[in-house]
């Protein structure tokens, strides 16, 4: 890599620092993992979605060969390991005992020598079940003859929680006194993060030392000590949680499964490592889904389209364990971000969660908490209102946005909003799609009795949790943290406490590292995932990485900069009043030849430190954010609808976004092109489907379904930049943004499509046979 | 029922005893420790372990190793040549062709097949090609964009002048639309 | 997933073959491409007790027109197909459907005939072949049999091959002048078997009416189907838009789709009626082209 100037290095499209080994087969992640006297776990899992567990056999298993040991809720109820904390605060079943809840749930481990022998024993594992009666669907789980699927909890009801926000009566007021209501009911359906590379662990006991290894899939090795220890009752400092190169996570890998708690007590038992990586089965039937939000949003608004309020209620369908990995204050997330851009008077907004016989989650799928489902609800819902009040759907836009000079700017549902400037985005996204020429176009082909439509969705996002008086997980606090380490040299060694799994961050954070000292991009190596040496972290999901570990970067590098101001003085023979940092060096007032760098600055902390001053170079930051940021932007989708079979076919998507400073225009290009290809698989193919049993019908590739390069459509992306005014370098998350804002854009297209046929709304995905089915009804035959 | 294989790999032969279920992704990973070829599904829906079975590009958690013996295989650590990137490794990461990097090996090999027989292809063909390699990551822009701008480098170096755009789209042409 | 143990035998010559299938009888599968079984054995629907890999054989790969047939070889991948000049250039309906079978790794691997004896009413050549009017070549202990592809194809995942046979030959009638195909298939994505696919191969006289039509469908039956009032309804007719619609109506009417997660009873059979409609209008393009 050719060396940059140091002077710019943000801003900068600088090719990734982690791509090399990947491009040559050379990155290591969990299933690459091979320790001497390895064996391997495999996992029975139940059939049936609700049933009473009448007998585990075992016998059949142990004899076949290469089975060392087999495993089941009941041994593990002897060590109390029976159960074990989510981090939503409820608890889920490692291995099953009593009964099961949902189809595919783990009834017991099996491990072997080999791979083969580990599935041929958990094939042999015989269990007897009495099948139960399963709850699918969230609305019936709470009618009073519903069965109560949680025995084992004091309260006797299928009602996990009620979480409200905003100001009930008032918004019912602003409803009843309205010129107009809309009313929109809006399922998010079930989806799942499905990263390509599935979760694994290789679990390494040593008896010799008395410590545990564990290298996971995880988005937050950090946590998932803290809650191991909690857990297993080993002493923290006797874990070590290494989590390699991670294949993809999206939320998917924030949680801790069973698969894992297995492995430990396998590796503890036989002191031996112990591996299980889950089969794509697996991963689709048991591990973290997302969304499954039955939503009711309700618009007042004035006859000229300005809103005077909302009104949303949602119904939260958990599985059978409320494992979703929310921060504790927020049951139901960041929901209430559901206002979106618009200036709303006043809000209300209310979530019950429900328990059902189906797999436990949800997390946050590529997205803040629960901010998806409120971004599409909003969008969705104003197009409603538009198409209500006959106005077009991008003016009704601009007509409520929360104005530049509002910020920031305090939602009815009580966020204060950094910064924005929504107008400025929508323009630049209705001038780059060239929308009155489209829309002109659309009435032509109307009269000919083609179908094309236009969506926009003008999202605002809510990311970066969060400010410590606010955001925990399981009590621990959501900062980030980074520790610098300025080698003699002045190459430097960057340790997070955030684990990227293809975010960039091993080039964005060097960059941010490079900016603040003054160094190159080369000089900089940046490192995450292992507890022993990574400063304490959250880890990396909600956008948070670079509104938090990235601010903490930039704060550790002044930190270190105060000390290396000292040494400049000393070096340059003045005081330390007399030094200034200018042009990426420390400069003598007045004198700005007389200078030196950060690497003289290095040396000189090795070599020549200053009388008094501690040698050495280093700082750690943890860093605790003062608000969240509040990325927004403009999409604008076009589709041409083929009436014989219902295709709808994306003609083009612009997508303008704004995540305040960009520091690599590079990267967070290619984390919008990966979201909008995302938010375009669950607003037309990405669903977990059950049938009325409660069978999985969604539980691999073939029939969950992940857009190929083929259906995805190419996307045209622009930018605006509106810093955020809290953060050190102005910057927002970005990686989630499109696909939190671009569902509504292609379902609000295709609705307007329709619209003629006097279609609303059509629930996700938006399948060939929905579209189809409406233009059958309405006697189109195509 | 073990049996010993020897599998040539990156022109390099690699014996291991195994079941005749024994899977050539788990034989490339484990007998011959290369782990650059990864397994991302159980249905041969995802194309992680994309490998070069006598140069066509086969998914190898869906073919025994046995079934390979005596053929030729070659997997992402073979693409390099002399310690030089080869020009589709080189412009996945000049063109941002890779996030997470767990398709990665995979779309390589799949579109170095791809390059071998189609020195100019256009963006449909490339992404055609590349169909049945799932990436969760990139969206598949940028790896569209690598392909062809590997494609231009390979060109150049073959021949001094670079063909222009208008081949891709004739290529591309040719070929024909296949879906209603 | 792991498949359950197995032995594996590759012969080296057909017959040899034979007589690993007639030794180990139901125990024993062949295995071609593979691209079917593999994924069925890791999930540990099929169980062999035996592979016989047929694929160490020599001359089973030929794809030739000779004296009016095309010959099919056994060992022929959905790749070669779609490669083969001779295909794209006379078996339009050969050349699309090879096209869309599953994705391009697969095809790579894949062979038409496996496909064939797989007999998944979704596969993508049964009801191609069956509009192409193909008969296939079973080679078992007592030597060759012929029939055609429609008696063939007996039930979902069943046909008239005995255990100690290996399909040998697939062989299509070469294509008379002023003729032409086209496959159209409605898939979810890429790799997804057929929500509904049609096939056809039609030839006109000199006055543009319809000699000869072949209208098969896939994914909407138990097996792959052969549209035959709809096939009788074209012969003697001139494509015009009434006549192509009555055709779809009339193929539509001959499916017997089931209702499952890739659309219901009525979508399938309307998908039928569509796609008849525009196969036909592209292959009556082609052949009139010419």
């Amino acid at each position: 890599m050719s060396a940059v100037q140091a002077t710019d290095v943000i801003g900068q499209r600088i090719k990734r620092k982690e791509d090399p080994r990947f491009i040559q087969g050379l990155g290591r992640y969990v299933d690459d993992i091979t320790l001497p006297r390895m064996v391997y776990m495999a996992l029975v899992r139940s059939p049936y979605a609700h049933a009473r567990l009448k007998a585990i056999r075992t016998e059949a298993a142990l004899a076949m060969p290469g089975v060392l040991a087999v495993i089941t809720g009941a041994d593990l109820e002897k060590a109390g390991l029976a159960w074990m904390p989510t981090l939503a605060g409820d608890r889920q079943m490692v291995l099953a005992t009593g009964k099961v809840l949902f189809q595919y749930q783990e009834v017991a481990a099996v491990v072997a020598e080999t791979r083969e022998a580990a599935f041929d024993g958990a094939e042999a594992v015989e269990v007897e079940y009495e099948p139960l009666p399963a709850v699918v669907d969230p609305f019936a789980s709470l009618r009073p003859e519903s069965p109560l699927l949680r025995e084992d909890r004091e309260e006797k009801t299928n009602h996990i929680w009620h979480w409200e926000a905003g100001e009930r009566e008032a918004t019912e007021a602003a409803i009843r006194s309205a010129d107009v209501v809309v009313r929109q009911d809006v399922v998010f359906q079930r989806v799942h993060p499905a990263p390509l590379e599935p979760c694994g662990c290789v679990a390494d006991y040593n008896r010799g030392t008395g410590r545990l290894t564990l290298y996971v899939t995880s988005q937050a090795p950090h946590a998932h000590r803290t809650l191991l220890s909690m857990v297993s009752g080993l002493p923290e400092h006797m874990i070590r949680v290494i989590s390699p190169d991670v294949g993809g996570g999206f939320g998917n890998k924030v949680a801790i499964y069973p698969g894992y708690v297995c492995a430990v007590v396998a590796s503890l038992r036989l002191g031996r490592p112990v591996k299980w990586v889950e089969t794509r089965t697996e991963n689709l039937t048991s591990t973290q889904f997302a969304r499954d939000y039955h939503m009711t949003a309700e618009i007042a608004a004035g006859r000229d389209g300005r809103v005077k309020a909302l009104r949303v209620r949602a119904l939260a369908d958990h599985g059978a364990f409320d494992a979703q990995a929310n921060p504790t204050r927020y049951p139901a997330g960041l929901f209430s971000i559901c206002t979106g851009s618009y200036d709303f008077p006043t809000a209300f907004a209310e979530v019950d969660a429900v328990y059902t016989n189906k797999a436990p989650g949800g997390v946050a799928y590529r997205c803040s908490f629960r901010v998806t489902e409120a971004s599409y609800l909003i969008e969705r819902t104003m197009d409603v209102l538009a198409d209500e009040l006959g106005i077009d759907p991008a003016e009704l836009r601009r007509r409520n946005f929360v104005p530049p000079a509002k910020f920031p700017y305090r939602s009815a549902l009580g966020w204060t909003y950094d910064s924005g400037d929504y107008a400025k985005a929508l323009d630049l996204a209705l001038e780059t799609v060239g929308y009155e020429e489209l829309r002109r176009e659309q009435e032509e082909r109307r009269r000919r009795g083609e179908l094309m439509g236009i969506g926009l969705s003008s999202f605002t996002e809510i990311v970066g949790a969060g400010p410590n008086h606010l955001f925990d997980i399981a009590g621990i606090k959501m900062f980030d943290s980074c520790e610098l380490r300025v080698h003699p040299t002045g190459k430097v060694l960057a340790r997070f406490g955030t684990r990227h799994q293809g975010q960039g961050h091993e080039t964005t954070f060097a960059q941010v590292v490079a900016q603040e000292l003054g160094l190159s991009v080369d000089d900089v190596i940046v490192e995450e995932g292992d507890t022993d040496t990574a400063p304490y972290g959250l880890g990396t999901y909600g956008s948070r990485s670079t509104p938090t570990a990235g601010a903490a970067a930039a704060l550790a590098a002044r930190r270190v900069r105060e000390k290396a101001l000292k040494i400049a003085a000393h070096l340059l023979e003045c005081g330390e009043e007399d030094v200034q940092w200018a042009d990426g060096r420390f400069q003598v007032q007045g004198a700005p030849a007389r200078s030196v760098t950060m690497k003289d600055v290095a040396l000189a902390a090795y070599t020549n430190p200053p009388p008094g001053l501690e040698p050495g170079l280093e700082a750690v930051f943890y860093y605790d954010p003062p608000n969240l940021t509040f990325p927004f932007g403009t999409y604008v989708c076009v589709v041409d609808i083929d009436k014989g079979t219902g295709d709808v076919k994306v003609r083009r998507f612009v997508a303008v976004d704004d995540c305040g400073t960009v520091i690599n225009p590079m990267i967070v290009e290619g984390q919008i092109h990966g979201g909008l290809t995302e938010g375009f698989g669950i607003a037309f193919m990405q669903e977990i489907k059950y049938d009325e049993d409660g069978n999985c019908l969604s539980g691999n590739f073939t029939e969950y379904l992940l857009p190929t390069a083929v259906e995805t459509p190419r996307w045209e992306t622009a930018r605006t930049v509106t810093p955020s005014p809290h953060h050190p370098i102005g910057a927002k998350g970005v990686g989630e943004s499109p696909n939190v804002g671009s569902p509504a854009a292609f379902v609000n297209a295709v609705v307007d499509a329709l619209s003629p046929l006097g279609v609303r709304h059509i629930d996700m995905p938006v399948t060939r046979e929905k579209v189809w089915s409406i233009l059958r009804s309405h006697g189109i035959r195509g | 029922m073990k049996r010993e294989l020897t599998l040539t790999i990156n022109g390099q032969p690699y014996t291991g005893v195994v079941e005749p279920r024994r899977l050539l992704v788990h034989f490339i990973r484990e007998e011959a420790g290369l782990t650059g070829t990864h397994v991302g599904c159980d249905t041969t829906s995802c194309g992680a372990c994309t490998v070069l079975l006598d140069g066509r590009p086969v998914k190898s958690c869906t073919l025994f190793a046995v079934q390979a013996e005596g053929h030729a295989v070659t997997t992402v650590e073979g693409l390099a040549r002399e310690g030089e990137l080869h020009p589709l490794q080189q412009a996945f990461w000049e063109q941002h062709g890779l996030q997470c990097g767990y398709c990665t090996p995979g779309m390589l090999m799949t579109g170095a097949a791809l390059l071998e027989r189609r020195p100019d292809p256009g963006e449909e063909e490339i992404r055609r090609a590349i169909s049945g390699n799932l990436c969760r990551c990139t969206g598949y822009q940028n790896i569209v964009r690598a392909i062809q701008e590997a494609a231009r480098a390979m060109r150049g170096a073959a021949e001094p002048v670079s063909a222009g755009q208008g081949a891709a789209g004739a290529a591309s042409a040719a070929r024909g639309g296949m879906v209603p | 997933m792991i498949p359950a143990a197995f032995d594996y035998a590759a012969p080296g010559s057909l017959p040899e073959a034979v007589e690993l299938l007639r030794r180990h009888g139901e125990e024993a599968k062949v295995i071609a491409g593979g691209q079917s079984l593999i994924p069925a054995m890791r999930f540990r629907l099929a169980r062999p007790g035996v592979l016989v890999d047929i694929q160490r054989i020599p001359g089973l790969d030929f794809l030739a027109e000779e004296e009016g047939v095309l010959r099919i070889g056994p060992l022929v991948r959905h790749a070669e197909m779609e490669a083969s000049p001779l295909i794209r250039d006379r078996y339009p309906l050969l050349a699309e459907t090879a096209s869309v079978v599953a994705d391009p790794l697969v095809r790579n691997l894949g062979t038409v005939a496996g496909s064939l004896v797989h007999a998944d009413p979704a596969g993508d050549w049964g009801a191609a072949l069956l509009a192409a009017r193909a008969r296939v070549v079973l080679t078992g202990p007592g030597g060759e049999r012929e029939l055609a592809l429609e008696d063939f194809l007996v039930d979902t995942f069943t046909t008239a091959i005995s255990p100690d046979e290996i399909l040998t030959e697939i062989r299509v009638p070469a294509p008379a002048p002023r003729s032409g195909g086209a496959y159209l298939k409605i898939e979810r994505k890429v790799g997804d078997f057929a929500t509904a696919a049609v096939g056809v191969q039609v030839a006109f006289d000199a006055d543009g009416r319809c000699t000869a039509a072949g209208v098969g469908l896939c994914a909407v039956g138990p097996t792959s189907l052969r549209a035959r009032e709809a096939e009788a309804f074209l012969a003697g007719k001139r494509f015009e838009p009434e006549v192509l619609e009555r055709a779809g109506e009339l193929a539509a009417a001959a499916s017997s789709p089931v209702a499952d997660t890739r659309g219901s009873e009525a979508y399938k059979r309307d998908m039928v009626r569509i796609l008849t409609v525009r196969a036909l209008a592209r292959a009556a393009e082609r052949a009139l082209a010419a």
